[in-house]
C-alpha cells in the first residue's frame, strides 16, 4: 500500500516536468514575444517606438537569451514559489491568478454541486422508469440542454434575472461592491449572481451525466445480484441504492480527476459571454498576448491539478472498489 | 411441521403472459403441482420450457413486462398455523411479499459469480438477509452469520465474513449464496439450476450439502434443473415442463421406472448414460439427416490405407505455466501455476480421444496449445498424415496457415463464436476466402453442401445467426470448421452449452461426421458421461497434468487414479439404480495433486510420471511404488 503510494507521486515528478517542456515550447511557438506584440499594437495606434527602449526591457525580462535559458529560469522559479512577472498586468503572475482563482472555484464547484444534485435523481429516475413517459420526457429535456449553445443560454438568461429579479447584468456581483471588502451584503450579491452561470455551465454537463448514469445503471440493473438481493426481501428501493447505484459511480469517480482542473479553468466562453471574473477568460488573453510567463504558470497549475486528482480518484476508487484493491491481476 | 395433508405450496392453474410488441405470450399455462414441507420436488424442462418463470411467480420476483393472469400460488405458511397466503394476489413488492421473500421462501441461482454484488463482503451479504427478517442485535447476526458460514461448510468462517465474493472459488461462493437463502431458515427454499455453473466434483458437494441442511432445517426445496441425474439423486416428486405446460407429474419413482409421456420418455432417451449398451445411439428428440455431397465425400487419397498403429498427432512433455499476481495494491506478490504440466499423448487417425477434467485443469490450454494460439514454455506437438509429418510448433508464417486446414476447432459458445453481423454464408465460407480456395460457384456449392451435412436449410444462409437456436448455431460452427475438409477436429466442449435433447442431436451428428468424412477428434469435455458416449479412449487431467489415460471400458471398469475415482463417482446417473454416493463425496481435496495417497502423490519430492499398465491404460503414479501395490 505504502509503496504503491510512493510510487504513484514519484511518478507524477517525471509527468510534470515533460508537462511543463511541452507547456513552454508551445507557449513560444508562435514567432515573436510579448514585447512584439507590444510593439504591434503601438505601432498600429500610431505611436512611435524607441528602439533601444525595447532592446532595454529584453534583456530586462531575459527574453533575448536563448529559450532553454529561459525555461531553466522559469523553471526554477516554479520550484521556488515564483510563478513568474506578468507583462501584461505588470504584476508578479500569483497577485493576478490569486483574486480569480477563489471565485472560479466558487462558480465551478456550484455548477458540479448543481450537476450532481440534478442529474442523480433524474438519472435514476430514468434507468429504472425506462421507456416510460418520465423517461422520455426528461431525456427530450436532456438533449435539449445539450443541444443548446452555452452562450445563447447565459444572454436569455441574464436577461431574464435583469428584468425578474433587477440583477445586474454580468460579473459574478454587483458592480459596487468591486474592490470593496469582504462583507455579509457582498457575498449575498455574489449569491445573487451566481445562479446564472451555474445553471448556464451546468445544464449540458447535467444532461451528458444523465445519461452516462442512465446507461451504467441500466447494464447494472439487469445483473443478478439485483435479483439476489431483491429475493432477500429488501425493499426494491433500498436495493437500488445498496448495489446497482453504488457500481455504477466507479465512471464517476475515476472523472474526479478530470474535474479538479475543470473547477479552476472551465467554461472560459460562458465566462467572457457574462464578463466573469474568472480565470478562463484571463488565460485566454494571456495566451493571445504571449504573456507567456502568466500562461505558462496557470497551466502548469492545471497540469498538477490534473495530476494530483488522477491521482486522488485512484485513491478514491481503492478504496471504495474492493475489485481493485484486492484484484490485481489474478484472473487467468 | 404441519401435517401432510395441507402442502407446503400449492400452485393451482398458474398462467404467466409476457407483453410483447408481437402480442402475448403466455410463458406458464395452466400448471399445477405441490410442494409438501420438507420435501424436494424437481421441476424439469429444457430452456424455454418457463420453468423458471414460475419460480420467478412464486417469489414474487416476475419481470416488468410478465404478468399473472389466472390462477393461484397458495403458500401456508407454517410458522403461524392454518394462514394460507395466495401469493398470485399479493402485491410484488408490498410489505407481506417482502417478508414472505428471504424470510419463508427463499432462492439461489445457478450462477454464483454474479447473484453476489462483488462490492459488498459475503458476511455484509449474509447478515443483511438476516437483519431484515429477525430482530438481531449486531453481535447476534454476526454470530449467527458465522454460525452459517460454518453449517455450509466454510473451513474459516470468522474469515470468510471478511472477503469478498471474486476472492472465493465457485463452489464457496455457492455455499455463501446457500448460506445467504438459508439463514432465516425458510421453509422452502427454490434452487434454480444451483450445480449447473459447477464442476461435477464440486456439483455432488453441493448437492450433498442441499441434502443434509434440508434433513437439518427441515425445509422443503423445489429444484429447476434440467439435468436428469440430478432429479434422480435428489428429488422425491418429479414435474417435467414443456412450452409452459406439465407434461407429466408424479413421484421420482413412478417417472424413471414408467415414463408415461411421449416427451419425458424421449427426454429420458436423448441423455447419455454410463450403462449404455455398445453401438447404442442416443435419441434425439429432433432427429437431423446429415447428408454429404459429392465434395465433401472422400477422395481417392482420404481413402488410402492409413496406418491406423500411427499418431495423427503427438503430444510430447508440454508443459506452461501461467505467472500470477496476486496481493493487495499491485505489490508484486507472484506466484506460479502450472496450467499444463508434462502432458504426453497420441491421437490415432480416426479414432475420438476425450479429455475429461474440471474447469481450470488445463484443457482449454491444451487445445489452445496444440492450434498455436498460445505458446508452450517446452515440449513437442507433431501433426502426421500421408503428407508427412508436421513439427507443429516450429510452423509460422505460410506454412502455418497451410497447417490450419488440416486441423480446425469447434468452440464451446454457439452465440459468442459467431460473428452476428455476417450472414451464415458469409460465416461458413470465411476459411474458404482466408485461404482463397475455390471460386465462387464453388464455394457457394461447398457451403450449401456443408449445410446439408450438418443438417440444416440451404436456403437459410442469407440469414444472421441470431435467428437461430443455440444448437443450429453450434451446427453451423461444426460446418464452418469443416468448410477446409480437416482430417481432425479439436471440440472443445461442443455440447455443454445446449440442452439434453439438443445435445443428443449434436453429438449423432458428430458421430456420423466422423464415420462419413474420416474424421479424427480430440473432444474436450468436463461431462464423463458424454466423453464415454462419443469417445474410444479418454484422459483425465487434473491441476494441468494428465493423470490417467485408458480406453473407454477400461477407464469405467477399472479406474486407477484416485481422481479419476472420484470424478466417476460424482457423476449423478439419471436412473434410480445407481444413486450418488454422497458419504464417499470427498471435500475438495481429491483436485489437490498433493492430497492424493502415496504412490499418485505429486509434490516436490515426488514426480510420478505415466506408467504402462497394459492394454494402452496409463496412470500418473510412482513406478516402484505401484507395482508393489498392485502386487500385493
Amino acid at each position: 500500500m505504502l509503496t504503491y503510494l510512493a510510487r504513484r507521486i514519484l511518478i507524477m515528478v517525471p509527468t510534470l516536468i515533460a508537462i511543463s517542456i511541452i507547456t513552454f515550447i508551445i507557449i513560444q511557438l508562435p514567432p515573436g514575444d510579448y514585447l512584439t506584440t507590444m510593439i504591434n499594437e503601438m505601432q498600429s495606434q500610431g505611436e512611435n517606438v524607441d528602439q533601444s527602449k525595447i532592446d532595454a526591457l529584453r534583456a530586462q525580462y531575459g527574453l533575448d537569451r536563448p529559450m532553454y535559458v529561459q525555461y531553466f529560469h522559469w523553471a526554477t522559479g516554479l520550484l521556488q514559489g515564483d510563478y513568474g512577472y506578468s507583462f501584461e498586468y505588470q504584476l508578479p503572475v500569483a497577485d493576478v491568478v490569486g483574486d480569480r482563482v477563489f471565485l472560479t472555484f466558487v462558480l465551478n464547484f456550484a455548477t458540479i454541486i448543481f450537476i450532481w444534485v440534478v442529474a442523480f435523481p433524474i438519472g435514476i429516475y430514468s434507468a429504472t422508469n425506462q421507456y416510460s413517459l418520465g423517461d422520455y420526457g426528461l431525456t427530450f429535456l436532456g438533449f435539449i440542454g445539450l443541444a443548446t449553445p452555452n452562450f445563447l443560454l447565459a444572454l436569455i438568461l441574464l436577461y431574464l434575472a435583469n428584468i425578474w429579479f433587477g440583477t445586474s447584468i454580468g460579473g459574478m456581483m454587483d458592480p459596487k461592491y468591486l474592490d470593496q471588502p469582504w462583507s455579509g451584503e457582498k457575498v449575498m450579491s455574489v449569491l445573487e449572481h451566481l445562479w446564472v452561470p451555474v445553471v448556464v455551465i451546468g445544464t449540458s454537463g447535467t444532461a451528458a451525466m444523465i445519461r452516462r448514469l442512465r446507461a451504467n445503471l441500466l447494464d447494472e440493473l439487469q445483473k443478478q445480484y439485483v435479483v439476489t438481493a431483491r429475493a432477500k426481501g429488501l425493499h426494491p428501493f433500498k436495493a437500488l441504492m445498496k448495489y446497482p447505484l453504488r457500481m455504477s459511480l466507479n465512471p464517476f469517480i475515476a472523472d474526479i480527476g478530470n474535474m479538479l482542473p475543470q473547477v479552476i479553468s472551465g467554461s472560459a466562453v460562458v465566462a467572457m459571454v457574462l464578463s466573469l471574473p474568472t480565470t478562463g477568460p484571463m488565460l485566454i488573453g494571456a495566451l493571445q498576448s504571449q504573456d507567456m510567463y502568466l500562461a505558462g504558470s496557470f497551466l502548469m497549475f492545471l497540469a498538477l491539478l490534473t495530476v494530483i486528482g488522477m491521482f486522488i480518484s485512484d485513491l478514491l476508487l481503492a478504496v471504495l472498489d474492493p475489485r481493485i484493491r484486492l484484484g490485481g491481476g489474478t484472473n487467468r | 411441521m404441519n401435517d401432510q395433508l395441507t402442502p407446503l405450496l400449492r400452485v393451482r392453474d398458474l398462467q404467466v403472459g409476457f407483453d410483447l410488441p408481437g402480442g402475448e405470450l403466455l410463458a406458464v399455462n395452466k400448471v399445477s403441482f405441490q410442494v409438501r414441507a420438507g420435501t424436494t420436488v424437481a421441476l424439469v424442462g429444457e430452456s424455454g420450457s418457463g420453468k423458471s418463470v414460475v419460480s420467478q411467480a412464486i417469489m414474487g420476483l416476475l419481470p416488468p413486462t410478465a404478468q399473472i393472469r389466472n390462477g393461484s400460488i397458495l403458500f401456508a405458511d407454517d410458522r403461524k398455523k392454518g394462514t394460507i397466503t395466495d401469493i398470485a394476489r399479493l402485491h410484488r413488492d408490498g410489505k407481506a411479499m417482502r417478508q414472505i421473500r428471504g424470510g419463508q421462501i427463499s432462492l439461489i441461482f445457478q450462477e454464483p459469480m454474479t447473484s453476489l454484488s462483488p462490492l459488498h463482503t459475503v458476511g455484509n451479504q449474509i447478515r443483511e438477509a438476516l437483519e431484515l427478517h429477525r430482530n438481531v442485535s449486531g453481535r447476534e447476526a454476526q454470530e449467527l452469520t458465522e454460525d452459517m458460514l460454518r453449517m455450509v461448510g466454510f473451513p474459516d468462517p470468522a474469515r470468510a465474513l471478511r472477503t469478498y465474493p471474486f476472492e472465493l472459488s465457485g463452489g464457496l461462493r455457492q455455499r455463501a449464496m446457500i448460506s445467504m437463502a438459508l439463514i432465516c431458515r425458510p421453509s422452502l427454499l427454490i434452487a434454480d439450476e444451483p450445480t449447473t455453473a459447477l464442476d461435477v466434483t464440486i456439483q455432488a458437494q453441493i448437492l450433498k450439502l442441499m441434502k443434509d441442511l434440508q434433513a437439518e432445517l427441515g425445509m422443503a426445496v423445489l429444484m429447476i434443473t434440467h439435468d436428469l441425474g440430478v432429479v434422480a439423486n435428489m428429488a422425491d416428486d418429479v414435474v417435467v415442463m414443456y412450452r409452459g405446460r406439465v407434461m407429466e407429474s408424479g413421484t421420482r419413482e413412478q417417472l424413471f421406472r414408467d415414463p408415461q409421456h411421449p416427451y419425458l420418455k424421449a427426454l429420458m432417451a436423448a441423455v447419455p448414460r454410463f450403462n449404455m449398451e455398445p453401438g447404442e445411439r442416443l435419441v434425439p428428440i429432433r432427429e437431423i439427416k446429415s447428408e454429404t455431397g459429392h465434395l465433401l465425400a472422400p477422395t481417392e487419397s482420404d481413402k488410402a490405407p492409413v496406418d491406423s498403429k500411427k499418431p495423427i498427432l503427438k503430444v510430447e512433455n508440454l508443459s506452461k505455466c501461467f505467472t500470477i499476481r496476486q496481493g493487495a495494491w499491485l505489490s508484486s506478490d507472484e506466484s506460479k501455476v502450472y496450467a499444463l504440466d508434462d502432458v504426453s499423448f497420441e491421437v490415432l487417425p480416426g479414432e475420438c480421444l476425450g479429455l475429461v477434467g474440471e474447469s481450470g485443469c488445463g484443457k482449454t490450454t491444451l487445445s489452445k496449445t496444440i492450434m498455436r494460439a498460445l505458446t508452450p514454455d517446452q515440449g513437442a506437438v507433431t501433426y502426421a498424415d500421408q503428407d508427412g509429418e508436421i513439427d507443429v510448433l516450429g510452423l509460422d508464417g505460410d506454412r502455418l496457415t497451410d497447417f490450419r486446414q488440416k486441423l480446425q476447432f469447434v468452440f464451446q459458445d454457439p452465440f459468442s463464436s459467431l460473428n452476428p453481423r455476417m450472414t451464415v454464408f458469409d460465416i461458413v465460407s470465411e476459411p474458404l476466402v482466408i485461404h482463397g480456395i475455390g471460386d465462387d460457384a464453388y464455394r457457394r456449392e461447398m457451403v450449401s453442401e456443408l449445410m446439408k451435412l450438418v443438417g440444416l436449410d440451404a436456403r437459410h444462409l442469407n440469414r444472421y445467426p441470431h435467428s437461430f437456436s443455440g444448437g443450429q448455431r453450434q451446427r453451423i460452427g461444426i460446418a464452418r470448421s469443416l468448410a477446409l475438409k480437416p482430417r481432425m477436429l479439436i471440440c472443445d466442449e461442443p455440447v455443454s452449452a445446449l440442452d439434453v435433447s439438443i445435445q443428443a442431436q449434436v453429438l449423432n451428428l458428430l458421430k456420423d461426421l466422423q464415420e462419413q468424412l474420416n474424421l479424427t477428434y480430440l473432444f474436450i469435455s468436463h461431462n464423463l458421461a458424454v466423453v464415454d458416449y462419443i469417445a474410444d479412449r479418454i484422459a483425465v487431467m487434473c491441476a494441468g497434468r494428465l493423470v490417467e489415460l485408458a480406453p473407454r471400458e477400461e477407464l469405467f471398469r477399472n479406474p486407477v487414479h484416485p481422481y479419476t475415482k472420484a470424478l466417476l463417482r460424482a457423476v449423478p446417473d439419471p436412473s434410480l439404480d445407481n444413486p450418488l454416493d454422497f458419504e464417499s463425496v470427498m471435500d475438495s481435496r481429491c483436485s489437490i495433486p498433493s492430497e492424493w495417497p502415496a504412490p499418485f502423490t505429486v509434490s516436490e519430492e515426488t514426480h510420478p510420471r505415466l506408467i504402462d499398465l497394459g492394454d494402452g491404460h496409463f496412470v500418473r503414479a510412482d513406478e516402484s511404488a505401484l507395482t508393489l501395490r498392485l502386487a500385493s
